[in-house]
């Protein structure tokens, strides 16, 4: 039996912009489960980034249930949420969000240093392969270099839950594979549950699971016999 | 509307909070500037037609009894264009229903009522008649303090002689704008007075028929300085033999030196104030209108490769600055006119004048608002520059990254001394040294403006001590007509009431040494006194010594003399001797030109016996009346000057014009210190959103990552406190040399508690503006900043 890590019911997020309401996520049913990657297509606006925003405690429900193990996301308080981010996710963004005004083994401490389980911040940059680049500055450092520490920030807590929004979208393909070897590496090593958002088809075969998303609902869950190594995958 | 004028009201709107936290800063300037010149020229162009029409004299001069023939040589003189000559004495009044004695200084009128110089403006009345003994006119203040009219009496020791006066006419004169009583520290008009009565009334009571004791001269038009001395060496000459005691000139003229006084110090407020105000709002337009540019890079590229020229864009720009410096203008404008007309009532209290209204010329508006637009523009100068120079193609392209360094090369770092969150705040702070640098000098000058305010006070606390409570203790002066055989001080000593006593002996001389010479008057005093001590550098009381002189330190630095050094002194009535006296010390002095020497050296210098001038009293507060009713029966003593009153008349006066003071400061300074700190932790927030929302994300709760910027901006403001404390003690010794005559001086004094007040207030005003920017950084939108490119 697969354990849980979040269970996902009725999940609807409705955005209020003047009188325009928009449905962004229509009564979304799922399970994510413990140290599985999960890749999530459709095409913009079909609502994945909303439900991974929710899931990672960025956003909340309108309506529906989130849980993430015991914990009740739909509910909680923006407090809770904070501690929620703080302990158990490690994000990923499209644009790195590294503070330029720290080293790279600042960036990964800045994280370190609240948390409780921490690795030293070189352990991270070595996963990722930046060890040399441990000094520099975000604005001396490719693009891909830049996600990578991102990559390193995220996993240096070793977060249960590992949320990549569009990690390669930035990336040429030769860095973007890079870049996946290093999130796929970390879910194997600590069976982090991982999450990763892409317009990339292709991507979805390095996953346990795709989800397809359409105008705001999972329209179909694919489960691969097999996983691909990043290095075999090509766009 | 044109598209860009509805994108300007747009951005306006959007900017609402910091452009009026700007525009309240250029409505200080705007409204100091105002308020200052507003009300100088007001004072200067009232006191200048006033002196013109009413002939206001260049020369005064007195004597003891000189011929009328006299002044016929006197209009002789190369220069002078007329000649009154006058008989000037003071005189006890008593008041019914008014227990303190009072004092006139009573002034002629010239039998033919054609009044030469210092004519006397009629507010009221009539002047009284020649031949009317019992007629006198007053002069207004005191007939107001009194609620004296027309047809009032009160009684005047004259002379020797006991008067029931009564009043014909209510007046003033350009010669007594301001009015001081002899002892007086503070004009108090219900016990001071001006009394115009007939000449030769009072020629009769003071033996002085055919003969005067007072002159003033008109000179030429334009008299040239060495003009006037001329004149004033060629009346001394001719009043020598009559016991003449100096001419002086206009500038030392008391009433004009007071007017000067006031005229000073607007000027200096006006140099000093507005400039700050215009630099830091010239900063604070420079700051948002370059965070402005530089969010708006794409939007301005697009304007451009749409079509429109480098001046539209960039008058686009300015166009926004200038609308902030319009509302600063108004603001100030409006202000300056309210805070100007109040001022203008305060002068009225204090100046006797028979017109003053507060100039509101449309020309100083002018001025204000366009020096205030020319700040705001030179502000946007920088900034505008950029927008012209732009290419659009570079325009469109997001602008470089930041480059960030490690201080000593990672040295820091490496020790682990600061989070990584306090690390991003300071290589925030260094990243833009000169920008961070200039907001703390912004900040320092709110702590600087407070600090001048309260250093003032505190300057003004040290002097009533130093004066009123350590120097001049006595409760009352008695001042004898001339100066009287020592026994008189054992008949003064045995009035009602009286404590005890201390008699002193005054003598106008002139003081030399070499090329430098002054006239004053050397003080005689018993040689240890205990009411009206003598003081040395560090306050403490000096003991006389049998011989020598002990000069104030203003009469060192005026005349070049050290301890040790010979003065010479010209005794100015008497035999007229001259003589040369070592100093043997050099003492404290705020007030006057002082010199004091010992009672009996000074009459035996002089040639005459052991004599007094006056007598200090301590009362019993208890037989005050009996007191005040014997000394208005003693015509021998022809002014009491009240020192307790003057005390409290001093301290109540400071007090509430201080309290305004420190209100108008206390606004001006919070206003500046918001406007700065304010602004930058906007513009901070606004290029630190993408970094701060980021922080969330990852798990940082709010109060963290409000604190990257509280430590930025707490880095700034502390850095601004000693900066703040070094301008208010520099401007503060500024203001004060500036302001020192020879008749008044403040010390300035600056407590570390003024320090640390200005400071508190600063950090509090600090502290709302970062605690309402903080509210901004609670409601971050976390995701949307996640989606976009910096």
């Amino acid at each position: 039996m697969r354990e849980a890590v979040f269970t996902i019911r009725g999940l609807s997020k409705i955005y209020q912009t003047g009188n325009v309401e928009v449905k962004a996520l229509r009564g979304v049913d799922a399970d994510l489960f413990h140290g599985e990657l999960t890749v999530m297509l459709g095409p913009s606006g079909s609502g994945k980034s909303t439900f991974l925003n929710i899931i990672g405690g960025l956003d909340t429900a309108t309506t529906g249930e989130v849980r993430y193990r015991d914990h009740d996301l739909s509910s909680a308080s923006d407090r809770e949420l904070t501690r929620y981010r703080r302990d158990h996710v490690g994000f990923v963004f499209q644009f790195y969000n590294l503070i330029p005004s720290l080293t790279a083994r600042e960036n990964v401490a800045l994280v370190t240093e609240i948390s409780r389980n921490a690795m030293r911040p070189e352990e991270a940059l070595e996963l990722v392969g930046l060890k040399e680049r441990i000094g520099h500055f975000p604005a001396q450092l490719s693009g891909g270099e830049q996600q990578r520490v991102a990559i390193a920030r995220a996993v240096a807590k070793r977060p249960e839950v590992m949320l990549c929004d569009e990690p390669t979208g930035a990336l040429d393909s030769k860095t973007g594979i890079l870049v996946l070897d290093a999130l796929t590496a970390t879910n194997k090593e600590l069976g982090t549950t991982t999450a990763i958002i892409t317009h990339n088809a292709t991507i979805g075969s390095i996953a346990d699971r795709v989800f397809h998303f359409s105008d705001g609902a999972i329209t179909e869950v694919i489960e691969n016999e097999t996983r691909l190594k990043p290095s075999e995958v090509s766009w | 509307m044109r598209a860009l004028d509805i994108k300007l009201f747009r951005d306006l709107r959007r900017l609402w909070a910091q452009s009026l936290a700007i525009a309240l800063v250029m409505a200080c300037g705007v409204a100091t500037l105002i308020l200052a010149f507003g009300a100088y020229l007001s004072l200067e162009e009232t006191r200048d037609a006033y002196y013109e029409r009413y002939k206001f004299g260049d020369v005064f001069a007195s004597a003891s009894r000189v011929p009328d023939s006299v002044a016929r040589r006197i209009a002789e003189i190369d220069g002078v264009a007329a000649v009154e000559s006058r008989i000037v004495e003071m005189a006890l009044l008593d008041i019914e229903g008014f227990r303190e004695p009072a004092t006139g200084l009573i002034v002629s009128t010239p039998p033919d009522r054609s009044i030469d110089v210092n004519d006397v403006f009629v507010r009221q009345g009539r002047m009284p008649e020649p031949g009317r003994v019992n007629e006198v006119a007053i002069d207004t203040q005191f007939a107001e303090a009194q609620r004296f009219e027309i047809g009032s009496e009160f009684e005047a020791v004259i002379g020797s002689a006991k008067m029931r006066l009564t009043v014909v006419g209510i007046a003033m004169s350009p010669e007594f704008v301001y009015a001081l009583g002899p002892g007086d520290m503070m004009p108090d008009s219900r016990r001071f007075a001006t009394i115009w009565m007939p000449e030769e009334a009072l020629a009769s009571l003071f033996d002085l028929d055919g003969a005067f004791n007072s002159v003033s001269v008109r000179l030429l038009r334009d008299a040239s300085e060495t003009a006037v001395i001329e004149a004033i060496e060629a009346i001394d000459d001719l009043l020598e033999p009559y016991g003449g005691t100096g001419a002086h000139a206009r500038k030392d003229q008391m009433s004009n030196a007071f007017l000067q006084g006031e005229l000073d110090q607007l000027r200096g407020m006006a140099q000093m104030i507005p400039p700050i105000f215009l630099l830091v709002s010239a900063f604070l337009i420079n700051m948002i209108l370059s965070r402005l540019i530089e969010l708006e890079r794409e939007q301005i590229g697009l304007l451009k490769a749409l079509g429109f020229g480098r001046g539209a864009v960039a008058w686009h720009y300015l166009k926004l600055v200038l609308v902030i410096a319009v509302i600063g203008v108004l603001i100030g404008a409006a202000l300056g006119t309210w805070a100007g007309r109040g001022m203008t009532v305060m002068y009225s209290r204090f100046f006797a004048f028979p017109f003053l209204v507060f100039r509101s010329d449309i020309d100083i508006y002018l001025i204000a608002a366009v020096v205030s637009m020319a700040a705001a523009a030179a502000g946007a100068l920088r900034a505008i520059t950029v927008v012209f120079a732009l290419p659009p193609a570079v325009a469109m392209r997001p602008p470089a990254p930041q480059v960030y360094r490690q201080f000593m090369g990672g040295l820091l770092s490496r020790l682990n001394l600061f989070s990584q969150l306090t690390t991003m705040a300071l290589r925030h702070l260094v990243r833009h040294p000169v920008r961070s640098l200039l907001t703390a000098i912004g900040t320092a000058f709110a702590v600087a403006l407070m600090g001048v305010a309260l250093g003032t006070l505190s300057s003004v606390d040290f002097m009533v001590d130093a004066v009123f409570f350590r120097t001049e203790r006595q409760d009352a002066t008695l001042a004898f007509s001339t100066a009287r055989p020592s026994q008189a001080f054992e008949a003064v000593a045995r009035l009602p009431g009286v404590i005890a006593a201390e008699p002193y002996l005054s003598a106008p001389v002139t003081m030399r040494n070499g090329q430098y010479s002054r006239q004053l008057t050397i003080t005689g005093k018993p040689p240890q006194t205990d009411l009206s001590r003598v003081l040395d550098l560090d306050l403490a009381p000096v003991l006389l010594p049998p011989t020598g002189l002990a000069i104030g330190d203003r009469v060192a630095d005026l005349l070049h003399l050290r301890p040790g050094d010979l003065a010479r002194v010209e005794f100015l009535d008497g035999e007229r001797r001259t003589v040369d006296v070592p100093v043997t010390q050099i003492i404290q002095s705020y007030i006057g030109l002082v010199v004091f020497m010992d009672i009996e050296a000074l009459a035996r210098l002089q040639g005459t016996g052991p004599r007094i001038s006056g007598v200090h009293l301590l009362v019993d507060d208890s037989r005050l009346d009996d007191l005040y009713t014997a000394v208005k029966e003693t015509p021998q003593i022809s002014a009491v000057a009240l020192v307790s009153r003057s005390r409290q008349r001093f301290q109540e006066t400071m007090q509430e014009n201080m309290t305004m003071m420190l209100t108008v400061y206390l606004a001006l300074s919070i206003i500046i210190a918001f406007g700065v700190v304010y602004n930058s932790a906007r513009i901070q927030l606004s290029e630190r959103a993408r970094e701060l929302a980021t922080l969330r994300v990852l798990g940082f709760r709010r109060a963290e990552v409000s604190n990257v910027l509280f430590i930025e901006i707490g880095v700034i403001v502390a850095l601004a406190q000693p900066i703040g404390w070094l301008i208010a003690t520099g401007l503060g010794i500024i203001i004060t040399d500036s302001l020192a005559t020879d008749m008044f001086r403040v010390p300035f004094v600056i407590e570390p508690s003024t320090f640390a007040i200005a400071s508190i207030v600063v950090v509090a005003a600090a502290l709302v503006s970062a605690l309402i920017v903080r509210r901004r950084v609670d409601s971050l939108d976390l995701v949307r900043v996640l989606k976009t490119r910096e």
